[in-house]
């Protein structure tokens, strides 16, 4: 090594004058739950259990979708749709309890193509985080989406997606 | 004889008020010390840091306080009881101890009363800073020793061979600067280093080997050999946690503090600065000089510790004997040639 070298001077300040360098650049973090970073649109994220037009309740608890599912995440128990809950379930069979172990599942999409129904999709929604394994279980209060329209949640791309894959 | 009692006992009280400002300014500093170190470090490193506590992240100290005092207190079945817990404090009281001599600034003028921004003018102000850097190795090897941890002993080991090391050169190269100024006060040094008169001018090899030996002094990065979390978990204080470790963490950002004041004011003209007059403000201008000097020395401190690697154990000693001693031997000689040649 050089005189230069074995004081180690120089390259001490040329490692600092590259740090200093990196004090000043632009950050690249993602500043999470208030920013997000932009995902693609066929994202399969949080499902989302849809209702019809007029409100109801898609689901007819056919089991398609747990039989799908390669993580068996899914679970439901079936119920007759009694006299006056026309308007709550639109098939005679609806899923009394419907729940997905989001710790399980693994996103794949299958059961949004198993059902017969159109009934259940992934959202580009990310599962929000938790310390407890419980609350990962959810349940219908979770899944099923609102029925004024704001809290209706929008699937049309990935059902765009679907039609697509429908004509080829 | 009232009137000699009543002086005493407003000097006493004058005194004790600077102690207790003085007291809680270091441990502001060295509470944000730590935030600033993680600052640094994300900002280093491209990220942003800590910023979820308080707006801009600025209670993090607060919320990692907490969290120390929250923590559970063990202690090991074999450690030595009372040495164990005296070490956190000793390493502490030592690491406060020092600020003791550091001219902050020259007079604060408040409520008609002229304060000196200094505890004690001690004529032998170096020697007693070099003395309590010293005794700082005995929290340490005591914390080491009486948690009956294999690492914990390496890691103290470790920790007093270096800083016994480094001392020596360390105190060498301060004997240069002695010669130049003729006092051992700091006091004195800051006035004579008076505008841009600054000592680093005259000194600049001996500044090198000072802020070297200071960083080992510290236990800072690339000297962190009483630590290293890679090697030896946490060093000393691996069986160390609740308060007590916090202590000793504490307490090694209040030596950086001190560390720092001391290269300012030694090496940087303390609370000079050219074109500001330390008197401005009542006074209050020295200090923000000082304080503006010294959190400089600690952004430095914290940019090396995030650019560059350990160092090797031999290498260590290797640097400290073999090239600092002799390099702060030279830089004596050359400062006694040219004092007899200049001022002779």
């Amino acid at each position: 090594m050089s005189f230069w070298e074995r004081i180690y001077l120089p390259a001490i300040l040329k490692g600092m004058w590259i740090t200093l360098k990196h004090f000043f650049k632009k950050k690249n973090t993602v500043n999470y739950p208030e920013e997000k970073r932009p995902v693609a649109p066929v994202w399969r994220g949080w499902h989302v259990l849809k209702r019809d037009d007029q409100g109801r309740e898609r689901c007819t608890a056919c089991g398609l979708c747990a039989v799908a599912c390669p993580a068996e995440a899914i679970t439901m128990t079936a119920a007759e749709r009694e006299k006056g809950e026309e308007n709550l379930y639109r098939e005679e069979k609806y899923a009394a309890v419907y729940e997905i172990n989001m710790l399980r599942c693994i996103f794949c999409g299958l059961c949004e193509e198993a059902c017969p129904k159109e009934a259940i999709f992934l959202t580009d929604r990310i599962v929000p985080s938790d310390y407890v394994r419980q609350n990962f279980i959810f349940g219908k209060d979770l899944l099923v989406e609102g029925t004024t329209p704001e809290k209706r949640i929008d699937v049309t791309k990935r059902q765009k997606h679907i039609v697509e894959k429908a004509w080829h | 004889m009232s009137i000699l009692l009543l002086y005493d006992i407003a000097f006493i009280l004058e005194k004790s008020i600077l102690v207790l400002v003085l007291f809680v300014i270091t441990l502001t500093v060295a509470a944000y010390a730590t935030f600033g170190e993680r600052k640094v470090a994300a900002f280093i490193q491209d990220r942003v840091g800590p910023n979820r506590a308080g707006p801009l992240g600025l209670l993090q100290p607060l919320a990692d306080g907490v969290k120390f005092f929250t923590k559970e207190d063990f202690m090991p079945n074999a450690a030595e009881r009372w040495l164990y817990i005296l070490a956190p404090g000793a390493f502490m009281f030592v690491a406060c101890m020092t600020s003791a001599v550091i001219p902050w600034g020259t007079e604060l003028t408040l409520f008609g009363l002229n304060v000196q921004l200094q505890v004690t003018d001690l004529n032998i102000g170096i020697l007693y800073i070099l003395g309590f850097t010293s005794l700082g190795v005995y929290g340490i090897m005591i914390g080491g020793w009486s948690s009956n941890n294999k690492y914990s002993l390496y890691g103290a080991i470790r920790a007093s061979s270096q800083m016994i090391s480094y001392e020596l050169a360390m105190g060498l190269s301060l004997i240069a600067v002695v010669m130049l100024t003729g006092t051992l006060s700091l006091k004195e040094m800051a006035i004579q280093q008076a505008g841009i008169n600054w000592n680093i001018w005259y000194q600049p090899l001996g500044f090198i080997l000072f802020f070297t030996c200071a960083l080992a002094e510290c236990n800072r990065a690339p000297f962190d050999m009483a630590e290293c979390e890679t090697e030896l978990i946490g060093g000393y204080h691996t069986e160390y946690s609740s308060m007590k470790l916090g202590f000793f963490l504490f307490a090694e950002y209040i030596n950086m503090f001190i560390a720092c004041a001391v290269i300012a004011t030694v090496y940087f003209g303390g609370y000079n600065f050219p074109g500001v007059d330390p008197g401005w403000l009542g006074g209050l201008m020295g200090p923000i000089v000082m304080f503006a000097k010294t959190f400089f020395f600690i952004f430095v401190f914290m940019w090396i510790r995030w650019t560059l690697p350990r160092f090797r154990y031999d290498q260590l000693m290797h640097l400290g004997w073999k090239a600092l001693i002799p390099l702060s031997i030279l830089n004596m000689l050359l400062t006694g040639a040219g004092v007899l040649l200049f001022e002779g």
